[in-house]
This record gives structure tokens, sequence and C-alpha cells, in this order.
């Protein structure tokens, strides 16, 4: 792998026109990533999801070097129907499309930051490969007590022009005091076999409301790791909300500091997964002031031999008096080849808080099949009732009813 | 003269900070093949003891100390030890308990378990290790009528070869952890209690526990081995002089339940826990693990951490037979400068077995508590069912309470459910006793011990008393 992604480096920095400084700083990532390697179950981080074994696995070896000089058609099929929203396209991880028509122009800003290297780090190798690769990077900023009259749906488009590539991709964005955005992240993958390394940040300032769903609906044989900073200022509220099933490995992770009083953060996500898939959603929030508030909620449905994994943390400092901490993961095992792992995890340094999690795995339960079955359903229908039941509980946990509406329909449940 | 002042005057915190001035005989300082050899040859061992040894030292030189624990801790010296220290007048081995030095009996009095007349009072049989050796085992006889043996581990190695041959290692086996296979090395005594087939051992077995020397560390090692349809209760106590310097304690204890077995084993833990200020203290990094080897067995640990300076340890259960079931029961308390990282391992491999975690605790002062616990039932294991609660209660905002599960599931008949709570003593509740006269130091001991009843009411009638009274005097000072 190493000459590969030497090879690749010096490739891209070609074709960039950056400054030695510039390159010198992504050198000195290249090297941290290369001494490091893909994260490995040796690291407490990924004790659930050996990436290092999976991507040697189902990719074998990747290449690092994508060709952006050249332009991909946008197809417009893709597009979500019956709503009207802003768009960002991504295709094979160049940017092709973006879209604020439904906004005010003068209260966004998209600055290209490309230029400048600001580095994201989450104290694992991939910061450090991102950080080395990505060339595009655009900071979004949402102005002053502007809301988003429409959500902005960002399409992660790949299609089967690549192969076996690692695509490295990053946003930031910037919600200023008493702004709102509706941010959602639609993968739409027919390329197989590529990882796609995803780093955002979001800067919340006071009042402002974020709300992120992440989509990953569509079967696909691609490897995907995102991982979402949340910087939360006084008052401010963010939503996350993860539907993991398509992919065939997929990490969220969401990374969350409550620095601001009466900020709040919401976590809900879904892993419905069947075949071999392997998903994992890893949490961690830290309340950092006093009267802060989290809240999670995950469920997981396994199917064939698919496993899930859920890592979930809530982190408490000392000066993090009156925290209400909650967490809660839920998986039903549908095949005895499936399996759950969780790390519920809390660390607490003060006193006054109310901190609590609970997690239970186990199969369906055969009374309330029976239960149904008893009313006339056969049992087909039983268990695909009981199972819609338990998933609907986190879809309803979505506080925009345009949006919830759009993912009910995505996964089919009916009320 | 100063020194022993000092002493005196700490007794007020820790009753049990004295130190005894026995004559004592040491190893020379140091790990190495030598000192090991020189163990097994005071030992008077046979070849394959000192096999087992040098085996487990071989492995334990290519292991690397451990650091992903919670409460980190000074880099320990392993050559500046002493890893045998026994009592002078133990050379020559008393027969009788009227042969033992006075002295001993003394210490042992002060810890308030007089040997003498605990032999003579129906009661509990003890064996009371004092630092690297066991110095007396009482009631022998009246267990030896129903085939039960509980002697020293290092009589047993003479006495009764092909149990210990058999099943020494064999839960904690000498590839183990770092900790485990130093003790594998270097084990100096510690208890061995066989109860025959059938048999329900009729008292309570109990270890005694005292370091007394300084600069040693301590390696026990404690086997029980329960056959087809036996049942016993076994209980373990801990104290240790009050000294400067940090002190290792690393023993191992090895638990094997056959068909229908059933071994219950409570620890108090008292090790002297450092001043106020954190100075010094016991670094308790013990090793217990049980194995449910055969149908329908039982094991159940239950622990009241009061002591140390560091307690880092998981009693585990692996659940080998079908239909076997294990249970932990804990509660720890830390206070001042104290660390705890400590839970248990469920690991579920047969057929419809069953586990129970119930964990509290507390913490006070500037100290520090994880729970750290495992629950992985395996694809064999098939309608296995793990409930786990784990409740932390936290005094004052210089402390903190962590927990960290890990379930692992792999079974789709299995449930699990796990859960879990951190909170401070509630207002209201310290305002409703103070209302009906409690002072709020009563009022928090009240709510406390309601607090770790559930865990409580699994100990010996003895011991909960003890315990009780331990959960008080831990936590003095600790409101207000």
């Amino acid at each position: 792998m190493k000459e590969q992604v030497k090879k690749d480096f010096d490739n891209v920095i070609k074709n960039l026109s950056l400054s030695q400084r510039d390159i010198e700083i992504k050198q000195f990532y290249l090297d941290n990533f290369i001494n490091r390697g893909f994260p490995n179950r040796r690291e407490e981080d990924w004790k659930f999801s050996d990436l290092n074994q999976i991507i040697k696995k189902n990719i074998g070896e990747l290449s690092f070097y994508n060709d952006y000089t050249s332009t991909n058609k946008v197809d417009t099929s893709v597009f979500v129907d019956g709503l009207e929203h802003n768009k960002i396209v991504f295709i094979n991880g160049r940017i092709e499309k973006i879209d604020f028509d439904y906004e005010k122009k003068d209260q966004i800003e998209i600055i290209d930051q490309s230029e400048t290297i600001n580095k994201s780090s989450n104290n694992n190798s991939l910061s450090d490969l991102n950080n080395a690769f990505t060339n595009k990077s655009f900071k979004i900023v949402v102005k002053n007590g502007y809301q988003f009259e429409k959500p902005l749906i960002i399409y992660h488009t790949t299609n089967s022009k690549i192969w076996s590539k690692n695509i490295n991709l990053r946003l930031d964005f910037k919600l200023d005091k008493d702004s709102s955005l509706r941010l959602v992240d639609l993968f739409n993958d027919t390329s197989e076999k590529n990882f796609l390394n995803i780093f955002y940040n979001f800067d919340l300032k006071e009042n402002a409301v974020l709300k992120n769903f992440k989509i990953d609906k569509f079967e696909n044989r691609n490897i995907k790791y995102s991982y979402n900073n949340i910087e939360q200022d006084k008052n401010s509220t963010s939503e996350t909300f993860i539907l993991s099933s398509g992919s065939n490995f997929f990490k969220n992770e969401i990374n969350c500091n409550l620095k601001g009083e009466y900020s709040s953060a919401f976590v809900n996500g879904i892993l419905s997964l069947n075949n071999d898939k392997h998903h994992e959603i890893r949490t961690i929030i830290n309340h950092l002031t006093e009267n802060t508030k989290s809240y999670q909620l995950i469920k997981s449905v396994l199917e064939d031999s698919s496993k899930a994994a859920y890592q979930g943390k809530i982190f408490v400092n000392s000066e993090a008096q009156k925290t209400d901490g909650y967490q809660l993961s839920k998986a039903i095992l549908l095949n005895k080849n499936s399996e759950f792992n969780a790390k519920p995890e809390l660390e607490i340094y003060a006193d006054d808080v109310k901190c609590s999690h609970g997690s239970a795995s186990g199969s369906l339960n055969e009374d309330s099949i029976f239960y149904l079955m008893s009313r006339g359903l056969n049992y087909h229908q039983s268990r695909e009732l009981l199972i819609n039941g338990f998933l609907l509980d986190v879809v309803e946990k979505i506080t925009d009813s345009e949006i919830k509406n759009l993912i009910k329909n995505m996964i089919g449940i009916k009320e | 003269m100063d020194q022993r002042q000092k002493e005196i005057d700490n007794l007020k915190d820790y009753k049990y900070g004295f130190s005894t001035d026995i004559e004592s005989t040491k190893a020379p300082k140091g790990l190495n093949e030598e000192v090991i050899k020189f163990i097994s040859n005071i030992k008077k061992e046979p070849k394959w003891m000192l096999d087992f040894r040098l085996k487990a030292f071989e492995r334990f030189k290519q292991l690397k100390e451990p650091d992903w624990q919670k409460p980190k801790y000074p880099k320990i010296d392993y050559q500046d030890l002493y890893y045998y220290s026994a009592p002078k007048s133990m050379n020559d081995k008393p027969k009788s308990l009227d042969e033992l030095d006075p002295k001993l009996l003394e210490t042992y009095k002060k810890l308030g378990i007089p040997l003498q007349e605990q032999a003579r009072l129906n009661g509990i049989a003890v064996d009371a290790v004092f630092d690297s050796v066991s110095v007396a085992t009482t009631f022998r006889e009246e267990l030896s009528k129903l085939g039960i043996i509980f002697c020293p581990i290092s009589e047993a190695i003479q006495n009764h070869p092909e149990l210990v041959k058999k099943y020494l290692g064999s839960v904690i086996p000498t590839t183990d952890h770092f900790f485990a296979t130093l003790n594998s090395a270097v084990f100096t005594d510690g208890s061995f209690a066989y109860i025959p087939e059938g048999v329900r051992c009729p008292m309570e077995l109990s270890t005694y526990f005292r370091i007394n020397a300084s600069n040693t560390g301590q390696f026990e090692r404690t086997l029980i081995v329960a056959d087809k349809g036996s049942y016993v209760s076994y209980l373990e106590g801990c104290t240790a002089p009050m000294r400067d310097e940090n002190q290792l304690h690393a023993a191992n204890v090895e638990l094997i339940a056959l068909d229908d077995a059933e071994i219950k084993y409570s620890t108090v833990q008292n090790w002297y826990p450092g001043d106020k200020d954190g100075k010094g203290g016991i670094y308790n990094f013990v090793t217990k693990r049980g194995l449910c080897k055969g149908k329908n067995s039982k094991i159940s640990w239950t622990q009241v951490e009061t002591g140390s300076a560091i307690t880092w340890k998981y009693p585990s259960c692996i659940l080998k037979g079908e239909n076997s079931v294990g249970e932990f029961y804990s509660i720890a308390i830390t206070n001042n400068h104290q660390k705890a990282d400590t839970g248990t391992k469920m690991i579920h491999l047969g057929k419809n077995t069953k586990s129970k975690i119930i964990s509290k605790g507390i913490s006070a002062g500037s100290s520090d508590m994880t729970y750290r616990g495992l629950v992985d039932i395996s694809s064999k294991a098939s309608n296995s069912n793990n409930y786990t609660q784990c409740d932390s209660l936290l005094m004052g905002n210089k402390c903190g309470a962590h927990t960290v599960p890990y379930i692992k599931n792999k079974n789709s008949e299995s449930n699990i459910a796990h859960e879990a709570t951190t909170s401070k003593i509630s207002e209201e509740q310290l305002f409703y006793c103070q209302q009906r006269g409690l002072s709020a130091e009563e009022a928090v001991g009240l709510i406390v011990n309601g607090f770790c009843k559930e865990v409580l009411q699994q100990l010996p009638m003895e011991f909960a008393v003890e315990a009780q009274k331990l959960v008080g005097i831990s936590l003095e000072g600790s409101v207000g």
C-alpha cells in the first residue's frame, strides 16, 4: 500500500498548484497516515470493526489518485421528487453542482478554502488520510438570523467509472447566531468496492439549529466512513438522524461538543442490515458546561449474517452540572449468524447530573408474533409489523415533518 | 519511635494499619529464575510445579505491562520487590495452633479473627495467610471427615498433587495476562479447597490475607474445586499495614464448578487505601476467574471493595456447561484519592446459560471509579440470558464515575439487557431523613446502605454486618 499511496500522492500534488508550505503540511499528514495505516482492531475505537481487514477483504489494493479534471454529467433522475430543495452534487468525489435556488443569495456564503488548509482531526489515521488528499473543500456559512427556506440535499453519487478508489471529502458549515439549516446527505452508488472517507465540521453559534439526516439506503458494495464534528454554543440544537443500511460497510461517527449553556444534541439512528453487511455508529457527546442535554436512540434490525456495532459515549466534565444525558440502544437479531456489539459508555466527573444508558439485544418476541397471528395475520406479516413498529419509534423522533415523510417513504414504513 | 508514633496516629483512620514486628525470612530482592527456584525449593515443591513456574516466567518476560486501564499508576519496578517473605517461626511449621507464634495470633486477634476461639466455637473455617505464607488453617479435621480438603495450597501440592496438577492453571493458564502470569511464576501460598461429590460444605470456608512486611509483593493463589453436586461458600478478607510506599498485591483465584455444583465466593476487601492525600496504599491487581465446567453449575461472586489505593480486577465467569449460571454482585466505594477499575466478564459458551450482574459504585472525595464489564454470548450459546444493572452514586464534584460495558451478542435466540444510571443522592431523600431527626452523615449512611442493599443481601451473615459497617466507615468525612 505504501508505494501506491506515495505514488498517488505525488500525482495529486502535481495537478494542484499549492504553495510549498501547503505541500509540506499535506506531506506531514501523508507520513502520519503511512505510519499508522488504516485503523485496526487493536485500536479501542475500532475494536468491533477492523477497517484494515475489511478493506483488505472487500477491496484489496486501493488507489488514492482521482482524476478531477474532467466533469461528470449530472444524472437528474437521482434527485428527490416532490420535495423542493437546494442541492450540492458530488459525483465520484468531485463537486459537480451547487444550487441554492430557493435561498436568499446574500444570506449564504460559500467559501472555497481549498487553498488554505485547515486541519480536521479526530485522532485516527483517517483524518490524516483526509487531510493529505482532499483537494477541494468548501465552507458554507449561514448568516446571522437566516433560516434556510428549503432543505439542502447533498447527493453523494458514485458511478461505475471508479473502482477500488479512495475518495476523500470535506465540508465545513458555520451556522451564525439564530440561523438554521436542514441538511440531508443522500448516498447513491452504482459503483463498487470504493472507500469513501467523509469529514464534516459544524460550528453552531448561539441559538442555531442544525438538523442533519444521513441516509444510506441504496444497496451497494462500497465502504464508507463519515465523521461529523459538531461544536455548539449557547442554546444551540443539533439533531442527527442516521439511516444506515445500503453500503457494505459504513461507520458513522458523531463527535459533539456542547460548549454553551442550554445547548442540546440529539442522535437517532437506525441500522437495518442484511447479507454480510457490517455497520457501526459511534457517538461521543461531550458535556462541557452546565445545563446541557443529550439524547440518543439507536435501533438495529439484523438479518442474515450482518453485524452491527454501537459505541456511544457520554462525557461530563466537572463543570457540567445539571447535565441530562440519555442513551438507549436496542437490537433485534433475526438470524443466528447475525451479531450485535455495543459499548455504551459513561464518563462522569460532575455530581449533579442525570445520566443513564440502556442496551438490549435479542430475538423478536414470539409472544407478540403469536398475538398478531391469533388476530389473523400470517407469520410474515406479523414479523413485518413488529419490525416496522420497532423502527418507527426512531423515525418518529425526527422533528421535521417534511423530511420525516421523505424517510418514511424511503424505507417503506407505513403507519 | 517516630515512625511508630506516626502509625499510631494514623490508626485513627485505618484501624488495621498497624504492622507487627515479626522476624521474617525473605527471598533475595528481585525477579529472576533464581528467586523462583528459591521459592520452589523452600516450599519443597515437586519438579512439575517448578516447571509450571518457569514456564510462566518465560512467558512473563515477553509480556508488556498493560496500560489501558483508567487509573494510572507510577511504574512498578519489579526488580525492587521481595517475592517471598515468611515469618521466621514458620520455618518449622507448627502442628497445632498452640505452637503458633503468639505475636501472629495477636495480630489476627487485632484483626478480629481470633484463630483459637474460632477453633473452639462452631463457626468458620479459616485459612490465615500472613505475607506470603499460610500460617494457620482451622477446622481441618472436622472438614476432612466429610472428605473436604481445605489447606494451604503449598500443602496441597505435596499431599494432593493429582488434584492440583489437574486443575491449577486450567482456568487462568500460564499464558494469561501480565499480572496473572507473574502470579503463576512467583505465587507463594494461598488456599486450596476441594469439595467431593455430593457434599454440601457445612460451614463457611474463609481466608484472611494480611500483608505485613514492607517492599513485598503479595502473590497468593487460591484454587477451589467443587465436584459434582457439591456446594461451598467461601469468604475472603484482607488488610494491610499503613505504609507510605505502594504495595503490589497480585493474586490469582481459580474456581471450578463441575456438574450441579455451586460455588459462592465473597470478598470484603479492605486493604490499606492510602492516606488522605493519596500517599501509599495497596495496588490490588487481582485475577479472579470461575469456570462453570459442568451442567447446571453455578458460580456467584460477591465483592465489597472499600480498600486499596487502586483496585483493578474483574471477577469473571466462563459459562461452559449447559444451564450454568454466573452471578456478580459488587459494591465498590472509593474515597479520597482511591481509584477503582472493576467489573466482571460473563462469557457464555454453553446453551441455556444465564448471568446476572449487579454493580453499585459510590465515589466520594477526589476518587475515581470505573465499572468495566464484558458480556459475550457466543454463537453456540442458544437461549442464554444476561441482565446487567450498574448504578453509580457521586458525592461531590471532584470525583468521577464511569461505566464502560462491552456487550457482544452473537446469538439470535439470546437476550441481553443492560442498564446504567449515574446520579447523586437526591435532596428530597436527604431532607426527609434529616427532618426525622437524623444527622446529615447518618442520613447519607442510611441512603447509601439502601442503595447497596441488593448486594449486601448476597453476603453471608457474618460478613454482611462487617460490610455494612465498612460502607459507613469508608464514607466518613465525605459529607458536608
